[in-house]
């Protein structure tokens, strides 16, 4: 017993720097695989201050850049207008929509919530946004967030009361399902850590024609992002020898180093989506079971 | 100033330049990171204890962790120099004298070649285990050890143009 004591007297530094190491590891591996660790909540809300004074100043230098992309999200609303349509025919009638309450409400699949990008970074492998939104105001993890000016930005992993992580296209281990607009092919984007201005769409298979500067969307299958909005434009195209797909670079249409105001999305359907999956799987493996 | 106060306001420097300067330069390379946070701790008193040290270390790498997002990584590696830290000076300590006769590292006090050979090794350190635990996974060897020596180069450069820029008046040890 006396021998321990002495031990640990003698090598306290040590084991303390071996405890010290451990902790930070272990903070680091779980964090990957959940998305939470130690105090995060409370060290979100304190960066989250601090990124928001520090943004306060930061805006001025993208204002230009941000006008242009709200400028074009306007231009594009516009267009919609029924005021646009001037049709010369007898059979087109006013009708005045006399429901007060929309009826549609039962139905609606995508909520929309704009929100504030407070803190950002393109230089690491991991790159994260922090939004000045958080569960106080109805964020949730797996919503989808969207530029101003509709180019997919990343996936939210986090919240905190008043502050939410974003996990950006830019981040190693981010997988989003895309299609090609063209021929509505689908594949999974995900990233290198090389360029920030590119991203990699993988699972095109070879007998699909892409050619450089096709347009890539989100997907419909995607549970967390409306479908059609732009990710960005084929850039270069090179054939994996070893698999019969295409290794295809994309230019992002987001900048990822200028982004200001974004929309977070939820999809209002997501669980019921979700559910209907698993029960789905259940109900086949009863079947199974029942028949054999 | 006392060393108590002087340390907290570099830490809280250090910590936004970091944060807020050096990871919001526009993306230069893939390999490039430029890091100079660590710097407080090669900073801190001879006189610090050991153990203060280590935990001075692993706060001023979870700082800048939670602005990062990357809880654990930077202060693992902080903590790991911030052990290694009195082994490198007892080597660098001159035989002949008693010891060094002022406060804390600084090149005009422990002359310029001990004081990079000191930064050096640290610096060193640091990235190599910080590029480790990020190699582990992601990435290729090869890019593994460009990516040690790119960012160590890149953090010497700013450590020695801060000293140039910033000469700290030397303090001399004294008995109180």
């Amino acid at each position: 017993m006396r021998n321990i004591f002495l031990f640990i007297r003698r090598y306290a530094i040590f084991l303390s720097f071996l405890v010290l190491q451990f902790l930070a590891l272990w903070m680091l591996f779980t964090y990957n695989r959940f998305h939470q660790a130690a105090f995060l909540g409370v060290a979100n809300e304190v960066t989250g201050r601090i990124n928001t004074q520090y943004d306060k100043i930061d805006d001025y230098f993208h204002l230009r850049e941000e006008n242009k992309r709200v400028h074009h999200m306007n231009d594009s609303l516009m267009n919609l207008l029924h005021l646009n349509y001037n049709i010369p025919d007898t059979t087109q009638k006013l009708v005045i929509d006399s429901t007060k309450q929309d009826s549609l409400v039962k139905y609606r699949r995508y909520l929309w919530r704009e929100a504030k990008v407070v803190n950002n970074s393109v230089n690491f492998e991991k790159n994260y946004l922090q939004l000045n939104r958080g569960a106080a105001q109805g964020i949730a993890d797996n919503m989808a967030v969207i530029s101003s000016d509709g180019g997919v930005v990343g996936v939210v992993v986090n919240v905190s009361e008043n502050f939410s992580q974003v996990m950006s296209l830019l981040h190693v281990q981010s997988r989003v399902t895309v299609a090609l607009k063209k021929t509505g092919d689908y594949g999974t984007l995900q990233w290198d850590g090389k360029d920030p201005h590119h991203v990699l769409l993988k699972g095109i298979s070879k007998d699909i024609k892409v050619e450089r500067g096709d347009t890539v969307v989100t997907s419909v299958y995607s549970y967390n992002f409306p479908p059609g909005f732009k990710v960005g434009t084929v850039d270069k195209i090179t054939e994996d020898p070893s698999t019969g797909f295409f290794d295809i670079s994309v230019k992002t249409a987001v900048n990822f180093s200028t982004i200001q105001q974004v929309f977070v999305i939820e999809n209002l359907q997501r669980e019921e989506q979700l559910r209907l999956a698993k029960d789905t799987e259940r109900k086949i493996e009863q079947e199974k079971r029942t028949k054999h | 100033m006392s060393d108590l106060v002087r340390n907290i306001f570099r830490f809280i420097i250090f910590i936004l330049v970091q944060a807020f300067v050096l990871n919001k330069i526009p993306h230069l390379h893939q390999f490039i990171v430029p890091y100079l946070y660590y710097l407080f701790i090669l900073w801190l008193p001879f006189a610090t204890p050991r153990f203060t040290l280590l935990i001075i270390g692993f706060a001023t790498g979870l700082a800048l962790d939670y602005f990062t997002m990357t809880p654990g990584l930077h202060a693992a590696a902080c903590v790991l120099i911030a052990y290694a830290r009195p082994f490198i000076i007892t080597l660098l300590t001159p035989k002949d004298t008693i010891g060094f006769t002022y406060r804390e590292p600084s090149p005009r006090g422990m002359g310029w070649a001990p004081y990079i050979v000191y930064t050096l090794v640290l610096t060193l350190l640091h990235h190599s285990y910080l590029t480790f635990l990020e190699w582990l996974d992601f990435g290729s060897f090869l890019y593994f050890i460009i990516k040690i020596v790119a960012t160590t180069a890149i953090s010497m450069l700013l450590i020695l143009t801060v000293e140039l820029m910033f000469p700290r008046k030397l303090k001399y040890r004294t008995n109180i």
